[in-house]
This record gives C-alpha cells, structure tokens and sequence, in this order.
C-alpha cells in the first residue's frame, strides 16, 4: 500500500513536470510577446522589461529558470496585471473556484446518488421514465445555455435570486445548480445501471430470504456495492467540473480563477496561464489518487497495485 | 441480420424518425433559406434591437442584423465544425482503438494507459492553450502561400482540428474492446492462417464489423463537438468575427440581457435553435445505440 502510494506520487511528478515543460513551450513558442499590444517601447525599455519578468536569454536558459523558480514555489509576476505575482493572484481566486466546484460536487454526488437508486427501484415506471429523460435533458443542455437562460428566468423576470456576481449564500444558488445538472444526470444514469445489475445479484436474494426489509436491502447491502462505478468516476467528475466553471464564473461573474485562466490567453500572460494549469493539474492528480484510494476502501475485492 | 431489417427496425421507431426529421429539417432550412433572402438582410442597418417583427421574425442586434438570418449562418458554421470535428476524431479514435486492441498484450496496455491519463487532464484547457498557439502560425503559413480562403478560416479550421484531437479518447475504447472480442473470431484466425498481412486485416476484415458502432457513436459525437466549439466561441476563443457560430450568438445575447430592457431574444432564439439540435442529435444517438444493441 505504501510502496504505491509512493509510486502513484512520483507518476505525479512525471505528469506534473510535462505539463510545465508543454504549457511553456507553447506559451514561448507562439508568436507575439505580452508586451506586443502596447504603445511602440524603446529597446531600453523593453530589455528592462525582459529583464525584470525573466525574459531574457535563450529558451533553455529561461525554461531551466522556471522551473527553478517553480520549485521554490515561485509562479512568478503577472505580465499583465503588473507587479502583482501570480501566486497572490490565484491566493485570491482559487477559494472561490474551489468553493463552487465543492458545493456543485456534493450537489452531483449526492443527488445524482439518490436519483439514480430511486429510478433503479421503479424500473420501467413513471419515476424511471422522467427521471432518465430529465437526465438525458440535462446531458444534452451545455452550461452556457442554461446559465443565461436560469439568470433570464430567476433573475430578471422572477426577481428571485441575484444576476451574479459573489458575496453570501444567494449568490451560491445558481451557478452550483447550473454547474452541477450535467452531472447529477451523468451519476444518475451511471448509478442506475449498476444498482439495476446489484439488485439482481444473488446476494440480494439471500439478503430478501432473510427477510430483512426492503430498505435495509437497498441502502446497507446495495448501495455499497452498487455505487463503485460512481466511485470510479469522481475523478472525471472533479476534471470536468474544473472545466465546466470557467464557463459558469464568466456567465455569472464570479472572480475565481476560471476568468483569470480565459483573460490569461487573451493577454498572453504565461506565467499566469501555468500558474493556473499547475495548480489546476494538482488537484486533479490528486483527487485522483484519493480518489483511488477510496475505491479500494469501498471495495476490499480490489486491493491498489 | 440483412440491412434491410436492421433499416425497417430503425424506420418503427418514432424518436429516431422524429429527431432524424428535425435535423433533416434544420439543416435543409439552414443550408437553403439564406439564399432566398432577400440581400438587405446580410448587411448591418440602422434599425438597432428591433424587437420580431414580420420583417425580422427572430429581430435585430446591436448592428441592425437581422437574427433570423445571422441564427441560420451560424447554424451552418456549428453543424459543420460538428461533422468535420466528429469525423476527424472518430478517425483517429478508431485507428488508435484497432491498433490497440489488436497489438494487445505490452503495447494495447501502454497506449490504453495514455487514454485514462489524457481522460483525468482538464482537455480543453489545453485546447485553449493549442488553438492560441497554433492559430497565428497557421495564418502566417497561409498567406506566405497566398491562400486567402484559409486565412479567413483559419480560426475554423484549427477549432475542427484541435477538436477531434481532443474527442476521441472514448471512440478509442469502445473500439478496442470490441476489437478485443472480434479478433478471437475465426475469420480472422482464418485470415491470418492464409497469411494475409496485420493492416489487411485490420483493414478489410475488423474495420467493416465495426462500421455500425462508429456510426452510432458519429451521431453522439456530433452534438459532443458542437458544445466544445461553442464553449470555446461563448469564451470568445472559437470562432471569431465576422462569421459566427451559435456560441458566439449565445454569447452576444447573454451579455445583452439587462434589468433595465428586455432584449431577451437576442439570448432565447439562438439558445432554442441550439437546444434543438443538441436535444435531436442525442436523443437520436441514444435510439439508435438501443436498437442496434445486440444484446437486446
């Protein structure tokens, strides 16, 4: 266990370190400097600018110095939001970013859960039937749909929760909601599946013969079993939830790193941009590997190798 | 089974003929009507967020537009990002999947370990990052050629590119498992007995058994493509002005709608043209994959 746990952590560092290497070389490589759009700068200046963001030199002398930097835990300067770091930057945003994936990822777990094990007992009956086909409404419907259509509705019209933007809970509402649909529906299709294979397992047939009842069957000795592919696609899930909020902070203006990462392209600001990607691509390492670990957990059948 | 029974069993089933019906529509409207209208209706104008009317059903923008028109253009741009990305990336996901389950063994699991690693990295991300860098380099490399028709497209035509490099992790899998079953058959133990070469038989004997899956997955793959580029257009990252695809109109109408005046259809006609075609395109996915089931 620990030995892979070991292993699982340097296969981190491999991953984490191509990363780096492709997003700077892409940044570096790509025509056009993040000093480009200003007014004409004398070539002075523009030495000293070079100078100061660490700009300078061949390409290997500034990819050897970056990751040096990078292993003091240094992200360097913004290019464009001038003398602040991007490490101060994402100390700003990250909460908020972290806090909506966090809410929308409890939200799709839990009912997505719940969802899928209440389809799964009334197979074939109405429940089943509007529930699947409110899933495959919210799989079809893209985030940037729903999000201006929801302010439209619940904002302008209804007048009941605000446009965006983030401070206290009602702020919280509807960017977790319209962050969240796509998933409940994919964990409900998933969890109905697999609880609909479990429920015809011989297990459950002795747990009946017993004579336990019915919802100490579904929820003790289904629900643990049932619920591993869901287990399995947490990880997916936190990837595309850190995708799907970029998306949701631009409809509804929230100041968290997903805006900074779009900003970041358009500005050509490259330590930016690998700040955000670095920081994005540990996390989701990382829930992975926890992810992993829970698994096992659940399951004793399988043990990490 | 006969093609001709598998087509009668699709033809009884009314989602796949009501969907197929909409998207016959849709596409005929989009690709056909723009060149009855009349040419006033391409140029901007001075009648600014008119509200539909019968001379602009779906009303006007910020330009004097007329919607209506400028939703059909840019129905035309999505559906074909959508086919050209789909067809590139089921290109490169069933080549990846055949040679994966076929060498099996070592290789199959390396390169299947490559598609759960690319599965976990946030992909279009990096997307964001390809298209920024490669884009000016295409536009530079056109016109050193002189091609002008791929300078003013070449935005398009990176989003096609960049796109199907992204889509095709799970066309990779479903082909090589079904690979993994198909190689065991004894046509093709009796290919290789006549010494027929690997790319032969990947080629002529599993390709055409695995024709029904690909299709299937080209109707789910679609609409999947479709919401990447507009993701990226909503960003304005995707397609860029002056053309326009349904991201790019979603995203002027939602930035338009304000508390103080109801420009609502600036964000609701783009917005139901788009649900109709994802809507269609799944649902018509998901019908055909139950009825091609073999194990029903």
């Amino acid at each position: 266990m620990l030995a892979t746990l070991l292993r699982r952590l340097v296969s981190l560092v491999v991953v984490l370190f191509c990363v780096v290497s492709a997003t700077f070389l892409m940044v570096r490589l790509s025509p056009g400097g993040p000093f480009d759009s200003e007014r004409k700068i004398s070539p002075a200046i523009e030495r000293a600018l070079l100078a100061k963001y660490k700009l300078d030199g061949t390409l290997w002398q500034q990819y050897s110095g970056y990751i040096g930097d990078l292993l003091h835990g240094d992200l360097r300067l913004s290019t464009k939001y001038r003398n602040r770091s991007v490490n101060e930057i994402l100390a700003q945003t990250l909460p908020v970013t972290l806090t909506l994936g966090s809410v929308s990822f409890l939200i799709a777990t839990l009912s997505g859960v719940w969802l899928g094990a209440y389809a799964a007992t009334r197979r074939g009956r109405f429940g089943d039937t509007a529930a699947m086909l409110a899933a495959l409404l919210a799989i079809s419907l893209p985030s940037f749909i729903v999000g201006p259509l929801s302010i439209l509705v619940f904002s302008l019209w209804l007048g009941w929760l605000p446009v965006g933007g983030w401070g206290g809970l009602s702020h919280l509402v509807l960017p977790s909601l319209v962050l969240a649909a796509p998933f409940v529906a994919t964990i409900a299709r998933l969890m109905r599946g697999s609880m609909l294979e479990t429920l015809n397992q011989d297990f459950i047939r002795t747990a009946r013969a017993k004579g336990l009842s019915e919802r100490t069957i579904l929820y003790k000795h289904a629900l643990r079993v049932a619920i591993l592919p869901v287990v399995s696609y947490l990880g997916p899930l936190a990837a595309n939830l850190l995708t799907g909020s970029i998306v949701v902070e631009t409809v509804f203006n929230i100041p968290g790193a997903g805006g900074f990462f779009v900003n970041s392209i358009l500005n050509r600001d490259g330590f930016l941009l690998g700040g955000v990607v670095i920081v994005y691509c540990i996390l989701l390492v990382l829930l992975n590997l926890v992810v992993d670990i829970a698994y096992t957990a659940l399951d004793r059948r399988i043990s990490l190798q | 089974m006969s093609d001709h029974l598998i087509l009668r069993r699709i033809l009884r089933s009314r989602t796949i003929v009501i969907c197929g019906g909409i998207l016959l529509v849709l596409t005929l409207v989009a690709f056909i009507i723009p060149w009855f209208l009349p040419a006033s209706y391409r140029d901007t104008s001075s009648l600014q967020y008119a509200s539909s009317s019968w001379a602009h059903p779906f009303g006007t923008d910020l330009n004097g537009h007329d919607l209506f028109y400028r939703i059909l253009t840019a129905t035309q741009v999505s559906l074909l990002v959508g086919i050209c990305g789909a067809v590139v990336s089921l290109s490169i996901g069933s080549v990846y999947g055949l040679v994966a389950g076929y060498a099996g063994g070592r290789t199959d699991n390396a390169m299947m370990r490559l598609v759960d690693i690319l599965y976990s990295v946030p992909r279009l991300v990096f997307i964001l990052v390809l298209i920024n860098t490669f884009n000016s380099s295409l536009k530079k490399f056109a016109n050193s050629h002189g091609w002008q028709g791929l300078v003013d497209y070449s935005s398009i035509v990176i989003l096609v590119l960049a796109l199907g490099v992204i889509e095709w992790l799970t066309m990779a899998r479903i082909v090589r498992g079904q690979v993994l079953a198909l190689k065991t058959r004894q046509y093709v133990t009796a290919a290789r007995a006549l010494g027929q070469s690997h790319i032969r038989i990947l080629f002529r004997h599993l390709l055409p058994n695995l024709l029904g899956v690909i299709i299937i997955y080209l109707t789910l793959t679609i609409p999947a493509v479709i919401i990447d580029e507009s993701f990226l257009s909503f960003l304005g990252l995707g397609v860029q002005p002056p053309n326009a695809s349904l991201g790019s109109l979603l995203s002027d109408g939602a930035s338009a709608i304000n508390p103080v005046r109801n420009l609502s259809w600036l964000l609701v006609f783009p917005a139901a043209t788009m649900v109709a075609i994802l809507l269609s395109l799944n649902f018509l996915g998901d019908a055909l994959r139950d009825k091609l089931d073999p194990r029903k």
